[in-house]
């Protein structure tokens, strides 16, 4: 399919920026500025500064002894990136795949977006009028590649709108800078005398290449559509995504619950075509007002069940809060895996880890106290106690290796294991007495050691020599000695668990 | 005349005791818990499943103790399959050792919540859903009001639930079926060998309702219970007299 780039250029983005939060500074000169080295030097200019002779690199001091009031802000560094990151995610509304460029831009791919505004020109005036009414001067361009987009928003000026296989006709009369080439690069072809695109480009390959070198060589190859240039969305579309834009804006609960219901509708026809389950969904809701409230749900098994997933999203609408209005939804399908067609006969007829009733109510747990509450262990091959299980997430994975039962284990583990004062007759032999909690316990039993190493290969340490000891009364330990005997120290007794 | 009275109060307390919501025996599968005579105190001499069951256990070691006696329990509940869960606020179970007690841990879904609250949520949530075997519950409190709620909610699900209450002192009414206070025993020496027996439990059944309470000695052995041989718990009455 032909690929069409728009690009939008923000001349003044940060001043703008500024602007918009403090209505004072309207019409002031005013720029931002940023240590660099030793000194201050302006990072951002208005258009008043700019006409002053304030430009970007220059000393802070300078600029001050031009205009005396200039209104300076400070230490902004990366607030031009974020700043755009914040726009660009915004603009999904008009395209899924949208971009940061450089010098302050953002790249809009619109294949096959504009005809739902009515065309190119309808798109592209829907977009800069809405920028410059949030209070942005932008400047806008479509065309066929990146290149020629970025050039013609930023020096071009006829037309925004650039048809396809007419790049190098736009390109012609505009400086050399408008092909992105480095300053010396463009710097030096100005000096040859060669100051517009058109007095170069139909040179051959070779010489050019002599002059500017290869790296702006493959700039200008990208911008007449001759090399395929990288695209990297800030926000990678999910596969499986939907989309609903509302004709007005809606502000009810009912009509959030429409939405989700209809846009799952989707979402589970489309999973369920490719035999795909949901394990987690974010839905996000454009507002008015330029906030996206995002909703996020998860599953402990892959669903694909409407009803059961709209439960879920109807736990969380109280979240959303729709203030002025929400123009858009869009729900991702941020996590699927396959859906086994087995289970679904199953489901009803077993009572199991199968059982969408038991799936169900995790998920209803889940919802409310978070996924991360609920835990289920199966063995790992590992002998040190902490590291002897795993936490999985899913409800489906099975045994890969079966529980050992040759060592007893305490019924009882404390997360930390606590110290003990001990006293053992001789060495490497069980204690007759320890006192824990500010009890003592007289040993009447005992088994061990059972010597357990530290798994070097993971980790540093001590062994651990575990004995099982029982009390006068019955009660079972479980302690341990850290690392050997030795007479220099005195070695360090643990208490770990309880048996039963 | 005598077997006539016998007949009409037998039917009468039947009737009863399906007021009170406990099903007659015979109603489901009858699981055999291997409990010998304990299950003697049990109305109809059956292990009330669907009901609550409270276990006591103040500290870690009556914990362990609880722990272990309530997985043997849920090893012979889920014989057949099923799943249970296990919702607690601080918990300190270890997986793995239940397999000792013919449980197999990877068909516990364990529950880790912050707060009390959200426990008696859960534990409600859960014991709706009728597909699971079991609910297990770590409690420091639980209020009569709040034991009601669980049970009005077992009589329709049919599940059996089990409550461990961390916080004895403050001992309130609940409407659970029996309150159980497990505590470990000493061990007798397998063949006269050193080291550790299996475990020995005393299991005492401080409250059953419509049933008799009692206190008994139990050994784990082997997958299933045991009652301890006669000179055994001979010598542990004479400790418990010195």
């Amino acid at each position: 399919m032909q690929k069409r780039y728009m690009s939008i250029w923000f001349s003044t983005l940060l001043t703008d920026w500024i602007r918009i939060k403090r209505p004072a500074l309207r019409d002031l000169p005013l720029v931002f500025s940023d240590k660099a080295g030793n000194r201050m030097v302006i990072t951002a200019t208005s258009s008043e500064a700019s006409l002053l002779g304030i430009h970007l690199g220059m000393p802070l001091a300078d600029a001050r002894a031009i205009v005396p009031d200039l209104e300076v802000i400070e230490n902004q560094c990366h607030k031009s990136e974020r700043l755009l990151r914040a726009i660009g995610e915004w603009c999904i509304r008009y395209s899924p795949l949208v971009a940061v460029e450089e010098d302050q831009g953002l790249i809009l791919d619109i294949s096959g977006c504009a005809h739902l505004w009515g065309g190119e020109r309808e798109y592209l005036r829907e977009i800069v009028n809405r920028l410059r009414g949030l209070g942005y001067f932008v400047r806008a361009a479509i065309s066929d590649t990146m290149g020629t987009s970025w050039a013609v928003a930023r020096y071009g000026k006829i037309s925004p709108i650039i048809k396809s296989t007419e790049e190098l006709n736009a390109l012609l009369s505009l400086p050399p800078m408008a092909l992105r080439l480095s300053a010396v690069a463009s710097q030096k072809l100005i000096k040859l005398g060669l100051k517009t695109v058109g007095s170069f480009i139909s040179m051959p390959r070779s010489v050019l290449r002599r002059r500017i070198g290869e790296e702006n060589m493959e700039r200008i190859e990208q911008v007449l559509g001759q090399k395929e240039e990288r695209f990297s969305p800030i926000v990678v579309p999910e596969l499986y995504g939907e989309r609903l834009a509302s004709m007005e804006p809606i502000r009810t609960r009912k009509g959030i619950e429409i939405a989700i219901e209809k846009l799952l509708t989707q979402l589970c026809n489309h999973l369920e075509r490719d035999g795909m389950g949901l394990r987690s969904a974010l839905l996000q809701s454009f507002r008015i007002d330029g906030k996206v409230i995002r909703t996020e749900i998860g599953t402990n098994s892959p669903s694909a069940h409407i009803s059961h997933l709209l439960k879920l999203f109807s736990l969380k609408i109280e979240q959303i809060e729709p203030k002025m209005g929400i123009e858009l939804f869009t729900m991702d399908a941020t996590k699927v895996e396959p859906l086994d067609p087995r289970q679904e006969a199953l489901w009803a007829a077993e009572k199991g880890v199968e059982d969408q009733k038991v799936t169900e109510l995790l998920d209803k747990l889940a919802g409310k106290v978070g996924l991360q509450a609920i835990q289920r262990y199966l063995p790992q091959p590992y002998h040190w106690p902490e590291r002897s299980i795993k936490k999985v997430d899913s409800l489906h994975e099975t045994l890969s290796l079966p529980w050992r039962t040759d060592r007893l284990r305490p019924v009882q583990l404390l997360k930390i294991p606590e110290p003990v004062q001990v006293s053992a007759p001789i060495p490497d032999y069980p204690p007759m007495l320890f006192r824990y909690q500010g009890i003592t316990h007289q040993v009447k039993k005992a088994d061990g050691p059972e010597r357990i190493e530290r798994e070097w290969w993971l980790e540093e340490g001590e062994h651990r020599d575990y004995y099982q000891l029982e009390d006068t009364e019955g009660k079972r330990y479980w302690l341990f000695r850290s690392g050997h005997y030795s007479s220099e120290k005195t070695s360090g007794w643990f208490i770990h668990g309880f048996f039963a | 005349m005598e077997s006539v009275k016998r007949d009409i109060i037998g039917k009468l307390q039947e009737q009863i005791l399906s007021l009170q919501g406990v099903k007659p025996v015979g109603d489901g599968p009858a699981v055999n818990f291997g409990l010998g005579e304990i299950s003697a105190s049990f109305p109809g001499k059956v292990f009330p499943l669907a009901a609550i069951h409270e276990f006591l256990s103040t500290n870690l070691e009556d914990a362990a103790a609880s722990g272990g006696f309530i997985s043997a329990l849920l090893s012979s509940l889920m014989q057949k399959g099923g799943l249970c869960l296990w919702i607690s606020t601080q918990r300190k179970i270890f997986p793995p050792s239940l397999i000792t007690f013919g449980l197999s841990p990877e068909r516990i879904i364990f529950i880790d919540l912050q707060n009390e609250r959200d426990v008696l949520w859960a534990s409600e949530e859960a014991l709706k859903c009728e597909s699971l075997a079991a609910v297990v519950t770590e409690l420091d409190e639980i209020s009569f009001a709040q034991s009601r709620r669980l049970q009005l909610v077992i009589e329709k699900s049919r599940v059996t639930s089990f409550i461990i209450r961390k916080n004895a002192e403050k001992l309130s009414a609940t409407l659970a079926a029996a309150r159980w206070r497990i505590s470990a025993l000493p061990s007798e020496a397998i063949d006269g060998l050193p080291g550790l027996g299996f475990p020995r439990w005393n299991i005492e059944l401080l409250k059953v309702k419509n049933g008799l309470p009692g206190s008994w000695t139990i050994e784990y052995s082997g997958g299933s219970f045991r009652a301890p041989s006669k000179t055994v718990s001979e010598t542990i009455e004479i400790r418990k007299a010195v």
